[in-house]
């Protein structure tokens, strides 16, 4: 058996685990993937995220994916962070950088175990702040610079790819230069407030390719938490593992304790359990008859006939779930177009589903002239997504090479040496 | 434990990567955290942010019970790694001590 073939089916404990720890946010990005905004009165408190910590160690999941909302507007956020770090759980946090001024910088770079992930979706203020709202560049710009004069060392960059943003990657890649930090680019994905703003933003079919090029030929330090395996389908495989890891390698806690099969996927449907429930997050991911679904024989639908099906697996759950297309059929973005076609036939009165939770700012939604915020920072809180989010180079083939230990693979928490 | 059984001696070894000797006594790296799966086990380094992975049961006792032997051939003997299987274990041993997931373990040293 593959090693890739046990990760199919489940691993004892996650290894990619997104821990949204508030859906608080100053922004109002208009790709949140959580459609963040205001606090849940009912977000789990300080003593039962340590508890949850707890757990997290007893089970070995070496580190997690820590976003929101925003989670430095925790006032706790600190406190938490040190706690997981000082029970063997490596943290890497998403964030939009509003708390990290000098001091915070400077605290982050003394602290071991723990990567900084800044949201940026332009490399000018113009697109950037158009889809994350008013000053969110220079906001994030200001905390990469504190960062950077504080040796934090190597933090990354994270950008959702969007068709506004496409033709920057090379201008990411300069920023991330400068800082010493690694671009990390991932899927946008029509989840939360993302399903609002999918068709203004999601890339054209011209772009897609665009992107694949420039990852095949600029790729090579750049994570991708895999996101785009859908693109495999152009020809040459990219680097990671072309898995969905939903419910068998990843999945989402979310501020109220809800465990979701991934990040992109808050609805009822991929709703495992509770943290809160008899027995933890261990019983949940453990037994839940949705997580043992999905670690079963999945069907491929009409896709299993395509030549590229083993490139690209049938794509993003979550990208045909909230764009109305079956969990059998095409991903909406199938680069033969098989997506489109199948968009295209959806009948008139098909129900797309909706998000299950809306904690958008009352006061922003609406059209929209200038502005929207908000990250699609699943990933991580990053991110990462729905694929496994096992940054670099495919460790299935790494495995192959040797039948007894794999060559190691660094995770998205990777690369800072310190 | 015989050094003729090894074949992950210095000329085995790449260039530019440690040098993995089998007659020397190793431990698993103080950074390293092991969590037992089906096919093996995962291995983190908390360090390096490195995942890997150990593809059979008895490797994983091996690594686990390295710092209970004098060399890494008794670990492999105690965990009845079939002769005719411990090149190849020695050459998995072997990356893993590139990857500084393992370390030469000196007198009193402790992980």
């Amino acid at each position: 058996m593959k090693l890739v073939d046990h990760f199919v089916e489940g691993l004892n404990s996650p290894i990619c685990l997104t821990w949204e720890l508030t859906y608080a946010c100053n922004l109002s990005c208009v790709h949140c993937l959580s459609s963040s905004g205001r606090r849940d009165p009912n977000e789990l408190s300080t003593e039962e995220c340590k508890a949850v910590i707890d757990e997290l160690q007893r089970m070995q999941v070496f580190y997690v994916n820590i976003g929101g909302g925003e989670p430095t507007v925790r006032s706790d956020f600190w406190e938490l962070l040190d706690y997981a770090i000082a029970h063997d759980v490596g943290v890497k946090f998403s964030t939009n950088g509003v708390k990290l001024d000098k001091a915070r910088a400077a605290q982050l770079a003394a602290t071991d175990y723990v990567d900084v992930q800044i949201s940026l979706d332009g490399a000018t203020a113009e697109v950037n702040d158009h889809v994350r709202g008013p000053g969110s560049y220079a906001t994030a710009i200001r905390a990469m610079e504190n960062l950077y004069e504080a040796g934090f060392g190597q933090f990354k960059i994270s950008v959702v790819v969007t068709r506004h943003n496409v033709d920057q990657l090379d201008e990411f890649k300069a920023i991330a230069d400068r800082y010493g930090a690694q671009l990390r680019i991932t899927r946008f994905r029509p989840s939360g407030r993302g399903a609002d703003s999918w068709d203004e933003l999601h890339p054209t079919r011209e772009q897609q390719r665009q992107l694949y090029d420039w990852l095949v030929a600029r790729g090579e330090d750049v994570l991708t938490g895999d996101s785009f395996f859908h693109l495999s389908a152009f020809g040459q495989e990219l680097p990671g593992l072309n898995l969905c890891g939903a419910g068998r390698v990843v999945c989402l806690i979310d501020p109220v304790g809800d465990v979701y099969a991934c990040p992109f996927a808050i609805h009822e449907q991929f709703l495992a359990g509770n943290v809160r429930s008899p027995g933890g997050f261990d019983t949940v991911w453990r037994e839940s008859e949705l997580f043992a679904e999905l670690r079963g024989p999945q069907s491929g639908g009409a896709c299993t006939k395509c030549s590229h099906y083993d490139a690209c697996q049938g794509g993003c759950m979550a990208a045909k779930f909230f764009t109305g297309l079956p969990l059998d059929g095409p991903d909406p973005e199938c680069v033969l177009g098989n997506g489109e076609r199948a968009l295209a036939q959806l009948e008139m009165d098909t129900v797309v589903p909706k998000p299950s939770l809306d904690h958008s700012h009352r006061t922003t939604r609406g059209p929209r002239k200038d502005a929207g915020d908000g990250a699609q920072r699943g990933s991580t809180g990053g991110s990462g997504p729905v694929p496994l989010t096992l940054s670099v180079r495919r460790p299935d083939r790494a495995c192959d090479s040797d039948p007894l230990a794999g060559e190691g693979t660094r995770l998205p928490a990777g690369i800072r040496v310190g | 434990m015989s050094t003729t059984a090894a074949g992950a001696g210095p000329r085995a070894t790449p260039a530019g990567v440690e040098h993995f000797d089998a007659d020397q006594p190793y431990r698993i790296s103080g950074s390293v955290s092991v969590r037992p799966e089906s096919f093996g086990a995962l291995v983190y380094d908390f360090h390096t942010r490195r995942l890997s992975f150990l593809k059979t049961r008895p490797l994983v006792r091996v690594v686990e019970t390295l710092a209970d032997h004098p060399d890494v051939h008794g670990a492999l003997e105690a965990a009845e790694v079939p002769a005719p299987q411990r090149d190849q274990y020695l050459k998995a041993l072997a990356g893993l001590a590139q990857a500084g997931t393992i370390k030469r373990r000196s007198e009193g040293d402790t992980p």
